[in-house]
């Protein structure tokens, strides 16, 4: 069983978010860098967890992004995961990056391939779907937990009002989001040993990119909290109503 | 032409694409085209009447099997369907359907996409497609640079526009490839408004001190139509199941109205809330930074607050 893990760099939820060169560049300024949080607390520790319980499962991860990428891979490494690919290119455009990891995949022959369900920084929830149409694989989105059967997965996957669970058959792409496995730290034996695991960099496949960011802005800043007495809650009401057309 | 997806669920058309309608309709009066509907399946609402949201031609591929949702069978379809009407725009709900499919989709028309957009596209230089980045905290002004290209919409954020009109309704017909998935189970809790389709949301963090006090929140909810919701400690703590967690890593929603009640307000609570909008916060402690995203606030106890809320809130309805 080969699993492939889709991870991405994003900065901290915490980081302050500002852009340069006249709105069109992301000020990465003392941005502190993590593991999009679905990549890490979601997809690939479910796969940590499926190479638990069977030890011949083997687990890649790949990332897209340049050398500033390597800190948050090996950091990926250290959670668990047998080897790494970086594909060597910086993109914003969700159909460039998911064209070099359908290309990765495409040669790995992987039995599935596990995403977060969106990065925190552009939100997207773009490249699972992408890699199905690229690949032509089953793509099971929203999912918060599976089971594997030989090869077949069991996948609960969230619905509006509810979930349902399907069952597909390998090879196919799962995203994944809360509920599919708890968050965990990595360990200093993990750390050590992520120094010495395979970290491969591959160069990128040609492809044209079909967005691209204009500019960036911040949203307006809230006019500040309207305050309303807590023994007055008809004059609350009454705002929602009338000036906020709420209900 | 710019061809909407509908969205259906258990043969009824979703919310989040009546909305869809309006703004693909609204695009392709931008544009200068037609405004034309995809459903996959049947469905029991009245089509024609999909005119009054601006829909002009509604083509139905109407499979019985595809009454269940399939993302490699619909992906399939809906490219099909988009190659078979000469569709140059495609709009999807970003629902959970639309988020599954309208990526995959996009590849395989060799399309630029943009999901999550906020507002109609400016085409005076380009194709320019607003939408929100960094979970709620900036946006970002995104050119589509191929000739087809696909949107999908954030929910609440064009609202349900009504005219007059109807649609005609016209048959089309595509081989429907062999399934890829096989759904075993589903589980829906009953009487309760799916949390990503409400207009409205009350939601509790850790300042209900347990869950036996849910009662003043689910009552609020009652008297406003709304789905109840919770911080991330309080799922974490199991007070609340997950699926009600909004936040960063839990649900992000994006109701007209979201009313927080004993919630700091954490980053990564207002990541998953900051597009509603209107926020009302309820907290004792006039300090919780969540009054600083907050339209409306109440310093006080909500267990006073509450009951107060929810009686005045009737009473104003009657």
């Amino acid at each position: 069983m080969k699993l492939l893990v889709c991870i991405s760099k994003t900065p901290d939820t915490t980081s302050k978010i500002a852009f340069t060169e006249g709105n069109t560049k992301f000020d990465e300024n003392a941005v502190q860098w993590i593991i999009n949080p679905y990549d890490e607390w979601y997809a690939l520790v479910k796969a940590i967890e499926m190479k638990e319980q069977d030890p011949a499962v083997t687990i890649h991860l790949v990332t897209v992004g340049e050398a500033d990428a390597e800190p948050i891979i090996r950091k990926a490494l250290a959670l668990g995961g047998d080897e790494a690919i970086r594909i060597n290119i910086q993109s914003n455009d969700s159909f460039v990056v998911a064209s070099q990891i359908a290309a990765i995949a495409k040669e790995g022959a992987y039995d599935l391939i596990l995403t977060g369900k969106e990065t925190i920084d552009y939100n997207s929830a773009c490249i699972g779907s992408m890699l199905a149409g690229l690949l032509d694989l089953p793509f099971v989105s929203l999912a918060n937990h599976m089971v594997l059967n030989g090869n077949t997965a069991s996948v609960k996957r969230e619905i509006e009002g509810g979930e349902e669970t399907c069952e597909v058959t390998l090879p196919a792409i799962v995203s994944c989001q809360k509920g599919m496995a708890e968050q965990r730290i990595p360990n200093m034996r993990g750390i050590m040993a992520a120094r010495t695991k395979p970290l491969k960099v591959v160069e990128p496949i040609a492809v044209q990119a079909t967005t691209s960011i204009k500019t960036y802005d911040l949203p307006p800043a809230k006019s500040g909290v309207k305050l309303v007495a807590a023994d007055n809650v008809d004059e609350l009401v009454r705002l929602l109503k009338e000036e906020a057309k709420a209900f | 032409m710019v061809l909407i997806y509908i969205d259906q669920a258990e043969q009824q058309i979703k919310k989040s694409s009546l909305e869809a309608i309006s703004y693909g309709a609204a695009l392709a009066k931008q544009l200068g085209v037609t405004a034309e509907g995809i459903l996959l399946g049947t469905v029991t609402d009245d089509l024609v009447s999909l005119g009054k949201y601006g829909l002009q031609k509604l083509h139905q591929v109407s499979d019985a099997s595809l009454n269940h949702f399939d993302a490699k069978v619909f992906t399939q379809v809906l490219t099909e369907a988009a190659k078979a009407t000469n569709a140059t725009v495609l709009v999807f709900a970003h629902n959970l359907n639309g988020k599954a499919v309208a990526p995959a989709v996009a590849v395989k028309l060799h399309a630029g996409i943009v999901t999550g957009a906020n507002s109609l596209p400016d085409t005076s230089n380009g194709f320019t497609v607003t939408k929100t980045v960094f979970s709620g905290k900036a946006f970002a002004h995104i050119n589509i640079d191929t000739a087809i290209k696909v949107i999908s919409i954030n929910q609440n954020c064009f609202g349900v526009q009504m005219h007059e009109g109807a649609a005609t309704v016209e048959a089309l017909s595509i081989a429907i490839p062999a399934a890829s998935i096989k759904v075993t189970a589903t589980h829906k809790v009953e009487g309760e408004i799916p949390l990503t389709e409400a207009n409205i949301v009350v939601s509790g963090g850790r300042g209900l001190k347990g869950p036996e006090n849910w009662g003043i929140i689910e009552d609020l909810a009652k008297v406003l139509g709304a789905a109840t919701a919770c911080s991330r400690p309080v799922s974490d703590s199991d007070w609340r199941p997950h699926h009600e967690h909004v936040g960063q890593t839990g649900v992000q929603v994006a109701p007209n109205l979201y009313i927080a009640v004993g919630i700091s307000g954490a980053i990564q609570h207002l990541a998953g809330v900051n597009r509603s909008k209107t926020i009302v916060v309820i907290n004792k402690d006039p300090e919780a930074p969540f009054f600083k995203a907050a339209d409306y606030g109440i310093v006080g106890d909500a267990f006073e607050v509450l009951p107060a809320l929810t009686a005045a809130i009737q009473k104003s309805k009657a």
